[in-house]
C-alpha cells in the first residue's frame, strides 16, 4: 500500500509542497504563523472550490472551461437577490447553486446534442454567458452588500499573541466541504465509479448499460454547483460583486487540476492530487511575495512548474504506454498489468 | 475588400466550396443583407471598411496560428502571450538600437522579437512532440511562464513610442488599404498554398487524423509537430508587431480576450477540433463573418459584450443547423414533407 504511493505522482507532488514549505518557512519566519496560513486557505477557496469540480468534469473524460462566467453569473444575481429581495442565507447560497447547475447542466446538454468537442462548447457558452452578465449589468459593481452578509459562517477560534482573533470563515469551510465532497462522489458512490468509467472509455461505459447524457449532466451539473457555491465564498471575501473579475482565471484552475495529475483524457484524476496542484500553486504565490520575490516574476515561476509538471506527467505517461503496449505485444498478458500503470 | 481578398485566394488555390464554406458564405449573404437593411450603406461606407480591414488582419493572424495547431490535432494557448512577448522584445531592442543606428534597428528588432517568438515555438513543440505532453497543458505551461516573462522585464507596464515605420505596420496605408491587411494577405496565400497543396501540408493534417498511424508510416511526426509549433508562434510575434503598431506600444497583456475566441474562429470556419480537416479558406470566411457583426452592432451603438455573446451564439447556432440538416434531411426536403 505505501509503497504503492510512493509511486505515483501524488507522492510527488507531497514532496514538492513539503519541500516548496520548508524553503518558505526557513525564507520567511511568517510563511508559517497562523494568521498565514488562514489567509492562504480562504485566498486559495475560490480556485480550489472550483479546482474540485473541474475535477469531476475531466474525469468524466469532458472539459468545462464556462465555470468563471457561471460563477459571474451565480454570484451576481444571487447577490442582487441577497440586497435587494431579502431572501437570506438559505435563499441566496440556493439561488447561485441552482444557476451554477443549470448552466453547467446546459453545457453538458449541448456537448451532447452538438457532438461537439466539451472544450469548444464551452469557449462559445463562456462567451455567451459573460457576454449577456456584461450587458445586463453594464459591468456595474455591487456593493451594497445585505449586513449579515460580510460574517456569514464565521466563527472565531483562537487569538493570536497580539489579539488578532483566528477565524473559521466561509472560505476555509467551503474549501474543505467541496474536497470532501468530491472525494465521497468519485470514491464512494455508484455515480462516481460510473463518471470515472466514462471518462476511461465512453463506449465501453455505454455498452455496460451506462447513460453517457445523464452521467455528463451531473459532472457539469456538480462543477456549475461547485461554482455557484465558490462565487458567493468569493464574493464575501472581496467584499463586492465586481461581474468582469473571474472571468479570465479558468485557465489558472485548470493549471492547478491538471498539476494535480487529473489527466484531459478522462478517467485519471485523484482528490488528493487536485488539492495538491492547488496548494503548490497557492504557496508558491503566497510564499513568493513573503521572500521578497517581486511580484512581477511570480507568475514567471508558476509558468515553469506548470511546465515542469506536466513534462513529468507527460514521460511518465509515455512510459507507461510504452510498457502496456510491451505487455501487450509479449504473450504473458495479463490484465493486471495493464490497468495496474494507469491506476 | 476583404471579400474581394478571400474571392481571390479561394481561385489561386482551387478550392471547391466545402458545406460548412458554403453554410458561412450563405451566412454572410444574410447578414450583409440584414444590416443593409437597418443601417443602409453605412455598412460599406469606406469608413466602415476601412475600420474592419484594420480590426480584421490581427485578429486573423492569432486565428491562422490556432488553426494550425488545431489543424495537426492541438491546439495552442500560448499565442496571445507569444505575440506580446515578441513585441516586448522588439519594443525594447527598438529602444535600444534606433538611437545608434537609426531606421537600421527596426529590422534587427523585429527579428530578435521573431527569434523569441522561434524559441516558445520549440519549447511547445518539443514538450508536445518528444516528451508527449498533451497541447494544451504544454501550452498552457508556456503561456503562463512566457507572459511571466513579460510581466517581469516589464513590471505589467506599457512600452510606447516608436519610429513611423513601425507604426505602419498597424496603422499604414497602402493606396488606401491597410498595410496590415496587405500582410494578413501575404500570410494567407502561401500558408493556403502549404496546407492544400504540399507535403509538410499533408502531413499536418494527417498527423491530426491519426498521429500514431503516420508516425508508423515513416513520416516524422516530431518534425511536423515541431514545425506546427514554430509556425504558430511566428504568425503569433507578426500578429503581435501589428498589435504593438496599432497601439504604438507593447504591452504583456494586450489582446487576451483574442485567445479563446481564435479557436471559436477556427471551429466555426470548419477546422474540426479534434484535428486533420479543415482550411485556410473556410477560416477567413468565419472570420470576416465576426467581424462583419462585430462592425456592424458597433455601428448600431450595442454594447460590445452583446457582440461577444453572439460570436459564442454563432457558433453553437451553426453547429446546431448542421445537426438538424444532418437529422432532418434538407430544410427544403422538410418543407416539402410538411406540405
Amino acid at each position: 500500500m505505501l509503497k504503492r504511493f510512493l509511486a505515483t505522482h501524488e507522492f510527488r507532488l507531497l514532496i514538492a509542497a513539503i519541500a516548496l514549505t520548508v524553503c518558505l518557512a526557513l525564507g520567511s519566519p511568517r510563511f508559517l504563523a497562523p494568521q498565514n496560513l488562514l489567509d492562504l486557505l480562504a485566498n486559495t477557496a475560490f480556485v480550489g472550490m472550483l479546482a474540485s469540480g473541474l475535477l469531476v468534469v475531466l474525469v468524466a473524460g469532458s472539459i468545462d472551461i464556462s465555470f468563471t462566467a457561471t460563477a459571474s453569473i451565480a454570484q451576481y444575481v444571487a447577490i442582487l437577490a441577497a440586497g435587494h429581495a431579502g431572501v437570506g442565507l438559505v435563499g441566496t447560497v440556493l439561488i447561485a447553486c441552482v444557476i451554477g447547475t443549470l448552466l453547467g447542466m446546459l453545457n453538458a446538454w449541448l456537448v451532447s446534442v452538438l457532438r461537439m468537442s466539451s472544450i469548444i462548447v464551452s469557449i462559445a457558452m463562456l462567451n455567451i454567458y459573460f457576454g449577456l452578465l456584461m450587458l445586463f449589468s453594464n459591468g456595474q459593481q455591487i456593493f451594497s452588500m445585505p449586513d449579515w452578509f460580510p460574517d456569514a459562517l464565521s466563527w472565531v477560534v483562537g487569538t493570536a499573541p497580539n489579539g488578532d482573533p483566528y477565524v473559521l470563515n466561509a472560505q476555509i469551510i467551503g474549501l474543505i466541504l467541496s474536497f470532501a465532497v468530491t472525494w465521497f462522489l468519485l470514491n464512494r458512490t455508484g455515480i462516481g465509479r460510473q463518471v470515472r468509467a466514462l471518462g476511461g472509455n465512453q463506449e465501453a461505459a455505454r455498452r455496460v448499460g451506462f447513460r453517457p447524457l445523464r452521467l455528463s449532466l451531473i459532472a457539469f451539473g456538480y462543477l456549475g454547483f461547485t461554482a455557484g457555491l465558490a462565487s458567493l465564498v468569493q464574493a464575501q471575501l472581496a467584499q463586492s460583486v465586481t461581474p468582469n473579475v473571474l472571468v479570465g482565471r479558468e485557465l489558472n484552475v485548470l493549471a492547478a487540476v491538471v498539476l494535480g495529475g487529473a489527466s484531459l483524457a478522462g478517467g485519471q484524476g485523484t482528490v488528493l492530487g487536485t488539492i495538491l496542484g492547488v496548494a503548490v500553486l497557492a504557496i508558491m504565490e503566497n510564499g513568493f511575495i513573503l521572500i521578497g520575490v517581486s511580484s512581477y516574476w511570480s507568475q514567471c515561476f508558476i509558468g515553469l512548474v506548470i511546465i515542469g509538471g506536466v513534462a513529468v506527467i507527460g514521460l511518465e505517461r509515455k512510459r507507461q504506454r510504452n510498457h502496456a503496449s510491451r505487455v501487450i505485444a509479449g504473450p504473458a498478458m495479463t490484465a493486471r498489468t495493464i490497468t495496474g500503470g494507469t491506476e | 475588400m476583404s471579400l474581394m481578398m478571400s474571392d481571390a485566394l479561394k481561385q489561386s488555390v482551387r478550392f471547391k466550396l466545402d458545406p460548412t464554406q458554403r453554410r458561412l458564405l450563405l451566412l454572410l449573404a444574410a447578414l450583409v443583407v440584414v444590416f443593409t437593411l437597418i443601417l443602409g450603406g453605412g455598412l460599406f461606407s469606406q469608413a466602415a471598411l476601412f475600420s474592419m480591414g484594420i480590426q480584421l488582419p490581427e485578429f486573423a493572424i492569432l486565428s491562422l496560428a490556432m488553426m494550425l495547431t488545431l489543424l495537426s490535432g492541438g491546439l495552442d494557448l500560448s499565442i496571445i502571450a507569444t505575440a506580446d512577448l515578441a513585441a516586448v522584445t522588439a519594443a525594447y531592442a527598438l529602444h535600444a538600437l534606433i538611437p545608434h543606428m537609426g531606421l537600421a534597428g527596426v529590422p534587427i528588432a523585429l527579428a530578435a522579437g521573431l527569434g523569441i517568438a522561434v524559441l516558445i515555438g520549440l519549447v511547445n513543440g518539443i514538450l508536445i512532440a518528444v516528451l508527449g505532453v498533451s497541447p494544451i497543458l504544454a501550452t498552457l505551461g508556456t503561456m503562463t511562464a512566457v507572459k511571466g516573462v513579460g510581466l517581469g522585464v516589464t513590471h505589467g507596464g506599457v512600452v510606447s513610442g516608436f519610429p513611423a515605420a513601425v507604426t505602419f505596420l498597424g496603422n499604414g496605408t497602402v493606396y488606401g488599404v491597410p498595410f496590415s491587411l496587405l500582410i494578413l494577405a501575404a500570410i494567407a496565400v502561401p500558408l493556403g498554398l502549404m496546407l492544400a497543396k504540399s507535403p509538410l501540408g499533408t502531413f499536418i493534417a494527417l498527423t491530426g487524423t491519426d498521429e500514431k498511424v503516420i508516425r508508423y508510416s515513416g513520416v516524422s511526426t516530431r518534425s511536423v509537430i515541431l514545425k506546427v509549433y514554430v509556425l504558430s508562434a511566428v504568425l503569433s510575434a507578426i500578429a503581435g508587431f501589428i498589435m504593438m503598431g496599432r497601439f504604438n506600444s507593447a504591452n504583456p497583456s494586450y489582446g487576451e480576450s483574442y485567445l479563446l475566441v481564435t479557436i471559436l474562429a477556427a471551429v466555426l470556419g470548419g477546422v474540426d477540433p479534434n484535428g486533420g480537416f479543415g482550411n485556410i479558406g473556410g477560416v477567413l470566411i468565419a472570420l470576416i463573418v465576426l467581424q462583419l457583426i462585430s462592425t456592424a452592432f458597433n455601428l448600431l451603438g450595442l454594447n460590445p459584450f452583446l457582440t461577444l455573446a453572439i460570436w459564442g451564439g454563432t457558433l453553437i447556432v451553426t453547429a446546431g443547423l448542421g445537426i438538424a440538416r444532418g437529422r432532418l434531411g434538407s430544410i427544403p426536403s422538410l418543407w416539402r414533407r410538411t406540405q
